[in-house]
């Protein structure tokens, strides 16, 4: 029984999930008893009153006021349980405790980009502390997107004209899922990110640190890092097939038509423009959808990037 | 009509000519004579026609999808590719297809005939809702021509008013396509009010009577705030007049209020008529009298109302505030009691029966099978905090899929071969009709249950590529969509057979008790030669057969 359950659901990892499922296990239960039920009557019906002649005469039963009132009155006992518990478990996921750390969640199509108190941002990634309460204060620059953590129990739109806001407190360290769930597009299922619960010290460690970038770091490297701590890859491959985004291998230096018949090269200043400026040169074929690095990315992780996409 | 004045009926019994020379299929020849009808029959039938196209349309598209999921990562589809064939199977199977699916197919053709009328109220507006319906199709097809759709069946904003794609047509689609549902349940309305044959009280109506009565309320009701959603939204894009784009100064969530106060209703325009052919099915083949007709005719008119309240429970997450969604939630609840009354109602009738497991019949327990599994995760799905996290998951998918596909899809396919006989004047293959049904069942089972369990394990919905740790499930379960589409290949080949080769059908092989059994098989054009008078309930199953074929006895039969 424990094992289908388990089976079922993903790892409990914050204080809310048990309270959840818990009652997805009562539901099954009682949801299977209930079904068995039904089903076993039926067979033994089907099999015990099958048709023996054409000529068979059954009798003439309209109705049965206590089994009526039965079936009714037992159901709904059921469904106010259900309602009750649902009802429980839905102020814990909804009441965010007053000391909760809160972090701005800012969804686009199709990334997601954490910003910490101390001002620091991470992108398709985000590092909390573990058994404290964490808050997502979110909202979005485009469309509806919704922020899931299946391992949390945690989901909540993200609207474009309001903050909504959900919170957690996850109970192990570990690495989670965290999903897209609001369809929003060619990248819905593209934008992902992963949720890094990290021990009370850890955290503080990393919150002092610069988010692993070693100023010394080889530029290409540096770029190697930023385009994957920042989602590039989301879009743009690096083994030549085209994605959302054109691919990145052998780009630098090439020629690019754009979608206004103009054919451009290339070089510094153009990669530069597309990461700054992405809706001024959009290469033919592919949707003007990318979002503006412009104050995401400082000087240093675009050279980067210029440096990392000339090695591809 | 007889003189009111009369005091007593003089009545006889009209037998049935099993060899009828002039039914409705050769009262009038040629192409024309068909697109012009005003015959209920020949509509239900050109509906008929119709929807089992799209739904060919639609499951061809739900095969691709499921290809394409064989694999976490792209292999036959793009992305933007695969978001449009997602939003076509989602569009042609609810509006194109189970919307007008039962009332529209098997309602038009057996409602006047269950209560001996020769034709529904109102014939040329009902010609009229299937030249709408057409007229919804093209601007369908045409949006998909003119660069397709990739908002979802939902087209919530921002994104359908963002999105640059021909949303504009194919809202407008819908909108022409809901006028001619309100047409259908208008004409129903008055048809079960105005025209019953003496005799037939509402106590005497045929339980697939008082749910499509049921269905038709709702159709009325929901669907012009649908028209008013589209409308609005249209006016969105084409005027710039700021109604849901925050951009603009509207509210998305606002759309998502709108689009649910139909929608949601709207569940139960396609389940409800599905009700009614169970209740024919299980009585008929159990010959028995049904068991609670009240508590099932008026479980109708209860989910019909309730269904009206309980449209957040779709938003539970969508940032409405918390105690609407409790409202909600509590509310939703309510729709399940009348459901379960249901379902314990038809299988009390089965209790000391005569069961014989003919096709329909086998269809019936199918449906009894995977509708409760749909209702019961129903009940999983309206506990909020449970929600939180199936929402927007396969988990959901799975949920409507045994609702919509196991629930109304299977019971229209026991309708289809129960009334089969009597549409055709053939019977199908008893056989093959059997094998087929195992094999629909099944295959739904190993399409559908792998996805509650994904949905549990937190796989969302609308995912293109998806995370490796669902690819065996997905597998399992588009390998069991290849076997579903397979089942209704096999069917259209024995139908069709059955046109040609099958036996002559009886007029009323299933020795049933409602009207439309009590004429010749097919039905001559103005369904019955006299005027029918009804003693007897529908399901009367322990009175005379030849009591079930009165009529008045007036002066040109004297």
């Amino acid at each position: 029984m424990n094992r289908i359950i388990e089976y079922l659901l993903p790892p409990q990892r914050s204080v809310a999930a048990s309270e959840v499922d818990s009652l997805f296990t009562f539901i099954n239960v009682a949801g299977f008893i209930l079904f068995m039920g039904i089903m076993i009557t039926i067979l033994i019906f089907v099999i015990k009153y099958r048709r023996k002649s054409e000529d068979d005469v059954t009798p003439v039963i309209t109705h049965n006021s206590i089994l009526e009132v039965t079936w009714t009155i037992i159901p709904i006992l059921l469904i106010l349980i259900v309602f009750s518990w649902g009802f429980r478990g839905f102020l814990n996921l909804t009441n965010v405790p007053g000391n909760a750390y809160e972090i701005n969640v800012t969804a686009a199509a199709w990334f997601w980009e954490f910003r910490y108190p101390d001002g620091s941002t991470t992108m398709n990634e985000v590092f909390v502390p573990v058994d404290r309460p964490v808050k997502f204060i979110m909202r979005s620059e485009d469309y509806l997107h919704s922020l899931y953590v299946p391992d949390f129990r945690i989901k909540t739109d993200v609207l474009p004209n309001r903050y909504t806001t959900t919170w957690f407190q996850a109970t192990d360290t570990g690495d989670s899922n965290l999903f897209c769930t609001e369809y929003c597009g060619t990248g819905h299922s593209e934008m992902l990110a992963i949720v890094h619960v990290l021990s009370a010290e850890d955290f503080q460690e990393w919150l002092d640190g610069d988010s692993g970038i070693d100023e010394d770091m080889p530029l290409a490297e540096l770029g190697e890092l930023t385009f994957t701590n920042f989602g590039c890859s989301a879009c743009h491959t690096l083994d030549g097939s085209p994605r959302i985004g054109p691919s990145l291998q052998g780009l630098f230096g090439s020629e690019i038509e754009l979608d206004d018949g103009s054919v451009v090269e290339a070089d510094e200043d153009y990669i530069r423009r597309s990461i700054l400026e992405p809706s001024t040169q959009i290469t033919a074929g592919f949707p003007a959808n990318m979002p503006t690095y412009d104050g995401r990315l400082n000087e240093q992780q675009i050279d980067g990037l210029i440096a990392f996409i000339k090695e591809q | 009509m007889a003189d009111s004045t009369e005091k007593t009926l003089r009545i006889r019994e009209f037998p049935i000519d099993e060899n009828p020379k002039y039914t409705y299929l050769n009262h009038e020849k040629g192409i024309l004579s068909w697109l012009l009808t005003i015959d209920h029959k020949r509509i239900g039938l050109l509906y008929l026609f119709s929807i089992v196209f799209f739904f060919f349309v639609g499951g061809l598209l739900a095969l691709m999808l499921r290809t394409e999921l064989l694999t976490p990562a792209q292999n036959i589809l793009d992305a933007d590719t695969y978001n449009q064939i997602f939003t076509l199977h989602g569009a042609i199977m609810i509006f194109l297809f189970i919307i007008p699916s039962i009332p529209a197919a098997l309602g038009n053709f057996f409602l006047p005939m269950m209560i001996g009328a020769k034709d529904v109220a109102f014939p040329r507006l009902n010609l009229a809702s299937w030249y709408i319906y057409i007229l919804g199709a093209l601007f369908a097809i045409y949006s998909i021509i003119t660069g397709a759709v990739d908002t979802g069946w939902t087209f919530y904003t921002p994104y359908s008013t963002q999105t640059d794609m021909s949303v504009v047509s194919m809202t407008f689609a819908v909108f022409i396509l809901g006028f001619s549902s309100i047409l259908t349940g208008l004409n129903f309305i008055v048809t079960l009010h105005k025209l019953r044959s003496p005799g037939l009280s509402w106590s005497k109506m045929p339980l697939f009577l008082w749910s499509l009565y049921a269905t038709a309320i709702i159709q009325i009701l929901a669907t012009p705030v649908l028209a008013i959603t589209v409308l609005l939204l249209a006016m969105e894009r084409i005027l710039g007049i700021g109604i849901f784009d925050p951009a603009m100064g509207g509210d998305p969530v606002l759309f998502q209020h709108f689009f649910w106060f139909y929608s949601h209703p709207a569940v139960y325009i396609m389940i409800v008529p599905a009700f009614g052919i169970i209740s024919e099915l299980i009585s008929v083949f159990s010959r028995k009298t049904i068991f609670g007709y009240w508590a099932i005719a008026l479980s109708s008119l209860a989910i019909a109302f309730i269904g009206f309240l309980v449209w957040g429970h779709h938003m539970f997450v969508s940032g409405q505030s918390e105690l609407s969604s409790v409202v909600f939630s509590f509310l939703t609840f309510f729709v399940g009691v009348p459901t379960g009354i249901k379902i314990f109602n038809w299988v009390a009738t089965l209790y000391k029966g005569s069961i014989d497991l003919k096709t329909p019949m086998l269809y019936a327990l199918a449906f009894l099978f995977l509708f409760t599994i749909g209702g019961l995760t129903g009940i999983m799905i309206g506990a909020l905090s449970v929600n939180v996290h199936l929402h927007d998951t396969y988990y959901i998918v799975a949920h409507f899929h045994y609702v919509m596909m196991g629930g109304t899809v299977v019971a229209m396919l026991g309708g289809l071969h129960y009334w089969w006989p009597k549409i055709t004047g053939r019977m199908y293959n008893e056989i093959w009709g059997r094998i087929t049904c195992g094999i629909i069942f099944i295959s739904f089972n190993m399409t559908f249950l792998p996805q509650f369990v994904m949905g549990s394990q937190g796989m969302p919905r609308r995912y293109f590529n998806y995370v490796d740790q669902f690819q065996g499930l997905h597998q399992f379960s588009t390998i069991g969509s290849y076997f579903l589409g397979f089942g209704f290949l096999l069917m259209a080949v024995y139908l069709v057979w059955s046109l040609f080769k099958g036996p002559k059908a009886s007029s009323n092989p299933w020795k049933a008790r409602s009207l439309e059994w009590m004429t010749s098989s097919p039905p001559p054009h103005h369904n019955f030669e006299y005027t029918p008078v009804i003693l007897h309930g529908p399901y009367d199953h322990h009175k005379p057969a030849k009591e079930f074929r009165m009529g008045y006895l007036n002066k040109e039969t004297a």
